[in-house]
This record gives structure tokens, sequence and C-alpha cells, in this order.
């Protein structure tokens, strides 16, 4: 699914990562950690195509990324649920229709694409600020937001950056509760977080691995976690 | 997918992917004053165009189908000179019908000059034949010998050294008039670029949402073009048809009357600024859509 042998990535003479290998395979369930600054999402961007690596392979549904098209890599994230750590979203357009967007472009508008739409704003909490434009969401609305344009398309991998990074401890279960279920519906999930405490959580209900970016490399976190 | 299917897609268009680029900014006001100005100015040249093609097409028939003889002779010879030269015409293959002016006619001609009371007889004035030929016209040259031989102070001239420059100049106006709607058209073209590029610049941040979630550049591209040609459709309209009644209120005068005066459309030529909107809109269609793509993959 998301093939990353022998990558490294980085500007000018700065080597943020190296060395990275990691295989995504179907169904599993990851969290990346890390202190701030050591590359979390720029893992996460060379996950979805949205960097290129400086050196190794970075493969995407079985393409290499540095010889795939606009057209291709926009076909791959399609397929994929993002969820930004900065939340950008279209300020003119309705919370609704921000959510919706995947679907828009994707061309995959009908009844069950808008029932679904109103089922998942129900699940992040949302469902009262329907027709509130962006600028008017408080920093834990846009993160729950984001999660709910992510996996709107029903995506068969889903990569988080720091998806509870502004919503309170009961907020963060219960889009943690969302991942896990959409894991058990056999999706793929990768999520960068420095909240232990939601790691935890989180394997008590799944079997998750738990990676850990230092000094530019990638490791499986001990069992201090 | 053919080009015909493109532009029906276009004109049903896709309301929701309208929606991802936002409706503001002087883009908008750009594109539609553009279209209507320029859609204005393509009229006028359509009228020059047309009205400078109907000018030579009349100057071309009407001269080449007539000349004149001028008879210079005492007075007391311009009536046997006179008679002379309509007998040489009659036998003259190629020569339909021939007739000297009257008194009054040549007055006529020297009244814009000389006034009306111009006493005629007391003046040495030419006198003037005029001849009409049939379709097949007359050996000129062989005219002039004949007439050398029977009427030595008739010159022939069969409009050649008048009509040639005319038509020639009005061919050229004709020509300019197409060159004038070139231009137009390229004009509109760029300037429709500018602002597409314009619009795409300032919703950089629209577009990187827009290919996070998955779209396609034709997507992006699409909802820049069908905008932009929407507006450069809607401007043309409303400029084409401005145009149209300015040229409808020009006034007129007789067929004597100048050029300016002929200036405008005539029967089935009211049609061709109707074709000006759509031309306006194709031409928005490429360009937009040329900008697009060349601005699209530039940004990361």
């Amino acid at each position: 699914m998301i093939n990353l042998a022998e990558v490294a990535y980085g500007y000018g003479s700065t080597t943020l990562l190296s060395d990275v290998n990691l295989r995504l395979v179907p169904g599993s369930f990851h969290f990346l950690t890390g202190p701030s600054g050591s590359g979390k999402t720029t893992f996460l961007k060379l996950c979805y195509a949205d960097l290129t690596a400086s050196a190794g392979q970075v493969s995407l549904f079985g393409q290499d990324t540095a010889s795939m098209t606009r057209n291709e890599i926009a076909d791959a994230r399609q397929r994929m649920g993002v969820v930004h750590q900065d939340c950008e979203f279209l300020d003119h357009l309705p919370l609704s229709e921000n959510i919706a967007l995947p679907l828009t472009v994707a061309g995959r508008a009908g009844q069950a694409e808008e029932d679904n739409l109103d089922e998942l704003m129900g699940w992040v909490g949302l469902s009262a600020r329907r027709d509130a434009l962006p600028p008017e969401l408080s920093g834990g609305e846009r993160q729950r937001a984001a999660l709910a344009r992510a996996v709107i398309t029903d995506p068969e991998v889903l990569l988080a950056d720091e998806p509870t990074g502004n919503v309170d401890w009961d907020m963060s279960l219960r889009l943690l509760q969302l991942l896990v279920e959409l894991n058990r519906m056999g999706k793929t999930i990768l999520v960068a977080t420095h909240d232990l405490a939601l790691i935890r959580a989180a394997k008590a209900q799944v079997s998750a691995r738990v990676l850990r970016i230092a000094q530019g490399q990638l490791q499986l976190a001990g069992a201090d976690l | 997918m053919t080009l015909l299917n493109r532009i029906l897609d276009l004109a049903q268009g896709d309301p929701q992917a309208d929606r991802v680029v936002p409706k503001r900014g002087h883009s908008v006001r750009l594109t539609l004053f553009t279209s209507a100005a320029m859609a204005f100015l393509a009229v006028f040249a359509l009228a020059l165009s047309l009205a400078a093609g109907r000018l030579a097409d009349r100057w071309s028939e009407a001269l080449a189908r007539s000349s004149t003889i001028r008879i210079s002779a005492p007075l007391s010879e311009m009536e046997a000179q006179t008679w002379a030269v309509l007998g040489v015409l009659e036998q003259t293959p190629g020569v339909s019908s021939a007739r000297a002016l009257t008194d009054e006619e040549q007055r006529a001609l020297l009244e814009p000059w000389f006034g009306p009371d111009l006493p005629l007889e007391d003046l040495p004035i030419p006198r003037l034949v005029e001849v009409i030929e049939t379709a097949e016209g007359y050996d000129a040259e062989g005219l002039r010998q004949r007439l050398a031989a029977e009427a030595p102070g008739a010159v022939l001239d069969d409009h050649t050294r008048w009509r040639r420059p005319l038509v020639r100049a009005a061919g050229r106006l004709r020509a300019l008039g197409w060159v004038s709607l070139a231009l137009i058209l390229a004009s509109t073209a760029a300037m429709i670029t500018l602002a597409a590029q314009s619009a795409l610049a300032s919703n950089v941040r629209v577009i990187r949402v827009l290919r996070l979630v998955g779209a396609r550049d034709v997507y992006i591209a699409r909802a820049f073009v069908r905008r932009f040609t929407m507006r450069a459709l809607t401007g043309a309209a409303i400029g084409a048809a401005a145009g149209m009644i300015a040229i409808a209120f020009l006034p007129r005068a007789a067929d004597e009357g100048a050029f300016l005066t002929g200036l405008g459309f005539a029967g089935w030529h009211w049609l061709w600024p109707l074709a000006v909107p759509p031309l306006a809109a194709f031409t928005a269609f490429w360009a937009t859509r040329a900008a697009a793509f060349r601005t699209l993959r530039t940004l990361p």
C-alpha cells in the first residue's frame, strides 16, 4: 500500500530523514511519534507525495511517487484520507461543503454521500456548525472537520498529522474511536502524534505499532509506551 | 473527448465545481469590461470591413462598366466631332450605349465649383460622351485609334486609372478591417490570459487544498476556464449589442453620400456581429485553459 525503502529527505546540507524503511500493509495501525521538529510531518508528506524523497523510493499503491504524474498522484490521493497539521480549508465554502470536498472533486456527490456526510458531522460533533465558514471555527472544530473530510470518501488508508492536537481529552477519545472503527473495517491508519496517552488508549483497543523518529532515523518505539 | 463534447460539457457546467473557486477579485470586472469593449470595437471593425468590401465591389462594378470620351475642339467643330464620336461608338463592338451629356448635365457637373449661373455656351468647355459597355467590354486601344482618326479632339478615359487605385484602396481598407478584428481577438486573448493568471495567483491556497484532497489539474482548470468563458461571453454579448445599436443609429445618406455614411451592415450582414460573442467565448476558453495549465504546472 505505502512502502518506503532506504528513503532519505533533506534540503541544502541538512538531512532530516535518512535510511527510512517502512511497509504499511492493508489493515495495519501505526503511530508515529517523536519530538517536535523531528520530521513527523515531513514523513507523512513523503507518504502522500507532497514531497519527493532525496534518495530511496516511496511507493504509493505500487507506484514510485518520483515517477508518478500529477494525475496519478491525484488519483492516489482520492484513495487516501489525509489530516493535515495546518487544517487548511476553502474559506468561502460552508463547513459541510468543505468536508464533502473530496467527494466533490471525485465526482461522487449523491444522496448516499449526503447521508454519510450528515452522520459523519454528527460523529465529530459539528452538526450544528454545518453552515459555518472555516474562519468562524475554533482550532478544535477545525481539527474535527479535517478528520471528517479525510474519512468522508471511505479511504483505503488514513494519514493523520496530530489529529487531536487542539481538542479536549473526551473529544480525543471520540476521534480515536473513529480511527479504531475505521481500522476494524480494514482501513490502514498512520497517525503522527506526540500524545502518548492517546497511543496507550489506542493500544488498549487495537494492535498498533508505534514508530519513533529520532535523529532522522525511524525506529520501533520501546516498551516505555 | 471531442471539441463538441467539451463545449457541451462546459456549457452544462458543474455547479459544485464552480463553487470551489471564490467569486471575488477585480478579474471579474476586468474580464467583463474587456470583453464588452473589445466586442464593441470588433463590431465596428466588422462594419468597416464589410462596408469597404461593398464599396470596393460597387466601384469596381460601376466604374468598370462605364467610360467617358472628352471632346476638346473649337466651338465650330464641336458638333461635328461629337457626331463623329457617336458614330464610331455605334459601330464599336462591346459598346452597349453612348450618349453626349446635355448642357444642363454638364452645368450640373460644374455647378459645385463655378456656381449655378455658369454661361456654358461662352466657355470652351469640352463635350462629354458617356459610354456604357456590354459585359464583354470593348477594345480600348482599338477605339482610341479609331477616335484619333475620326475625331482628333476626342480622348477616351476608360476610368482604369481612377478605378484601380480606388478599388485597391477599398480592398486595403477591407483587409485592415480584418486585421483589426484579428488584433482585437489577440488583445482579448492576452487580457483574459492576464486576468486568468492573476486569478490563479490569488487562489494558490485554494489550489493547494484542492490538490491535497485529490483534485486533478483538469478539474481545477475547468473551474477557472468555465468562469472566464462565461464572463467573456456575457461581456461580449453586451458589447456586441451596444455596437449593433450604435451602428443602427449612424446617420444614413443616399448612395452618392460619402463613405462614412455608408458605414454599417446591409441585409444578412447584420448576422455577422452575432458571431462576435461566441468568438470571444471561444478565445477566452482557449486563453484561460492555456494559462491555467501553464500556471498549474509551475505550482508545487
